[in-house]
């Protein structure tokens, strides 16, 4: 039975989320719009929620007159997610099972040599100057990759303490007792009983890659066809002439330019940056949801 | 020798660290040698170590100029209005989010969550549609019909803590809430039921027992902010203001100082040197936060 202060409470907790889900939602939706909008009205008009011209233009400039800039960025880009992604579970997912180890000699060094770089932090200029200088990771697909982003100490312990609490050692060492290798009890046993955490910890890394525009910003300077989208659009804001220098023509640059639809295009490309987290989104939102509350307390 | 026997049987499971390892090697520790750039005066040709010493004197320079005030000042007071904005919001919101059910809950929650998994490079293009001095929408639909006059949003440093601020909650709150709302879940049904057949109002339920249950959450996500409150979101303050020069006075903080100075200025030392106190005073907060957080409950602690 329902109070009638319930039911106000009610009614008054819907109103709150639906503007609050408006708000969340409208930068979003304008973008999409402006993609849709003719670059023309949009000069006239302004970014508008109720164009006065539709128009593809954007998009048939996106995917058509430009020799593939935007396409290859977005082919970086997956490429980028879908490796680094791999790569990260691999020897994370290798780290937290050793660090789960009860009696692994040395292991309380170990586990402090990780968390370690969770405390501290040398920042970007030793950091810079050591994958240049000592990598030399500049202009090259490892500097999208590997700077910071490839492993993270705080989803090893994580996945560490997973391994601790719900894989049982005494399986495991059944299993090594039968014979198996360390390396097939892990894979057999170990990371099918860790599927959740791996899952979770793979669409965090994934979003990560897929988002960032950092390394590529630092560490790509001469080679812009390795750009991943979001340095893309990082260089598009300040110079859309970027895309038609970009293009084989050189020599038609500013004619090139005369036919981009400057503003509508920025907002395409845009679209498309956000797109795949939106098509996925539907599908590991609950498992977002899981994953913040389990990092979200250390995090 | 049973000691040496145990190693060799886990000989197989140091190989397997070792990638982990050795990447945490190269990306975290080696470059700490670097940190001694803050003292010297870098020459490339010379590298790190055969550079020439140089003292206290880049740390004398930085603080000279108003520049290490004015970092310092933005990343603190961002990091605080961060803080008391986002969690007054994200409770809020949670506790909205406890009383409602089923679709549309998860509608609610789906939505604000999703600014969350937008790259900075696409906040700051939202941003601008709303904010371009010529085409953006506030500028062309909101302030006409206010009657008021386009505001150059570009240029005026003084809007800025707001836009960002506004710009962070978008970004935050729906993150923010799911832990609060972990929390709320967590409270014993019964104490609700009790308060309402003693004749508690809604009201009195948030702020009798909702609230006071929440505070060790509330308290332990505070500090580990506080903790954090040398560092800033890169992107956020080199996006969302476009990195225009006339907002530096309210957007640039230690993040961004570094970076132009590394790589838009060249001038190596100050940024290193900036960077050093960024991570020391930033190490000195970190442990005193895990200090506190570990005296009020040792498991949520760090370390």
């Amino acid at each position: 039975m329902a109070s009638r202060e319930d039911k106000i409470f009610g009614i008054l907790g819907h109103m709150v989320m639906i503007a609050l889900s408006v708000c969340a939602l409208v930068p979003i939706i304008l973008m999409l719009i402006s993609s849709f909008t003719d670059n023309g009205a949009l000069l006239r008009n302004g970014y508008s929620f109720f164009p006065e011209q539709w128009s593809l233009g954007a998009y048939e400039w996106v995917f058509q007159s430009n020799s593939g800039t935007v396409l290859r960025a977005y082919g970086v880009s997956f490429a980028l997610t879908a490796s680094g992604t791999a790569a990260s579970l691999v020897i994370t997912t290798l780290l937290a099972y050793g660090l789960a180890k009860k009696d692994l000699p040395f292991k309380g060094f170990i586990t402090f040599f990780v968390f370690f770089t969770m405390l501290f932090n040398g920042g970007l200029v030793p950091s810079y100057i050591n994958y240049t200088t000592v990598f030399h990771v500049k202009d090259t697909f490892f500097g999208l990759l590997v700077p910071g982003l490839l492993m993270s100490a705080f989803s090893a312990l994580l996945m560490k303490s997973y391994f601790v609490t719900s894989v049982p050692g005494e399986i495991l060492d059944a299993a090594f007792i039968d014979g198996a290798g360390e390396f097939t009890t892990m894979l057999r046993i170990a990371v099918p009983m860790a599927k959740p955490i791996i899952a979770t910890i793979g669409m965090f890394t994934g979003i990560a890659y897929w988002n960032d525009w950092n390394n590529g910003f630092i560490y790509l300077v001469k080679r812009t066809d390795l750009y991943s989208i979001q340095n893309l659009l990082n260089r598009l804001m300040t110079n859309i002439q970027a895309l038609v220098q970009n293009a084989s023509n050189v020599a038609n640059a500013a004619e090139g330019l005369a036919q981009i639809p400057t503003v509508t295009v920025r907002m395409a490309m845009a679209t498309l940056g956000v797109l795949p987290i939106v098509l996925v989104y539907p599908f590991i939102q609950s498992n977002f949801v899981k994953g913040i509350t389990l990092g979200g307390v250390k995090g | 020798m049973r000691q040496k026997s145990k190693f060799l049987r886990f000989i197989p499971v140091y190989v397997m660290m070792l990638p982990g390892l050795a990447y945490l090697f190269i990306n975290n520790y080696m470059p700490l040698p670097g940190l001694v750039l803050a003292f010297k005066k870098y020459d490339a040709r010379k590298g790190i170590y055969g550079s020439d010493w140089l003292g206290f004197q880049n740390f004398l320079y930085l603080f000279k100029t108003s520049d290490a005030w004015v970092i310092t000042r933005n990343t603190i007071l961002y990091n605080l209005a961060f803080i008391v904005v986002n969690t007054v919001f994200a409770i809020a919101v949670a506790i909205i989010l406890c009383e409602l059910a089923g679709r549309a809950k998860k509608f609610y929650q789906s939505a604000i969550l999703l600014p969350n998994l937008i790259s900075s490079v696409i906040v700051g293009y939202l941003v601008f549609a709303f904010l371009s001095a010529k085409n953006g929408f506030v500028n062309n639909t909101i302030l006409p019909f206010f009657g008021k006059e386009a505001i150059a949003w570009y240029s005026e440093a003084k809007y800025w803590p707001f836009i960002l601020i506004i710009v962070s909650a978008w970004k935050s709150v729906g993150y923010n809430c799911i832990i609060y709302l972990a929390a709320i879940l967590g409270i014993d049904h019964g104490i609700y039921e009790s308060a309402r057949i003693d004749g508690a109002s809604k009201w009195q339920q948030i702020t009798q027992i909702t609230l006071p249950l929440l505070r060790p959450t509330v308290i332990m996500l505070t500090l580990m902010a506080v903790g954090r409150m040398f560092y800033s979101d890169f992107g956020l303050f080199y996006q969302t203001p476009m990195n225009q020069g006339a907002l530096y006075s309210t957007t640039n903080t230690i993040d961004t100082y570094v970076y132009r100075g590394l790589l838009q200025l060249g001038n190596i030392s100050m940024s290193a040197a900036a960077g050093f106190y960024q991570s020391i005073v930033g190490f000195i907060l970190v442990l005193g936060a895990n200090m506190l957080v570990r005296r009020i409950d040792k498991d949520s602690a760090l370390i």
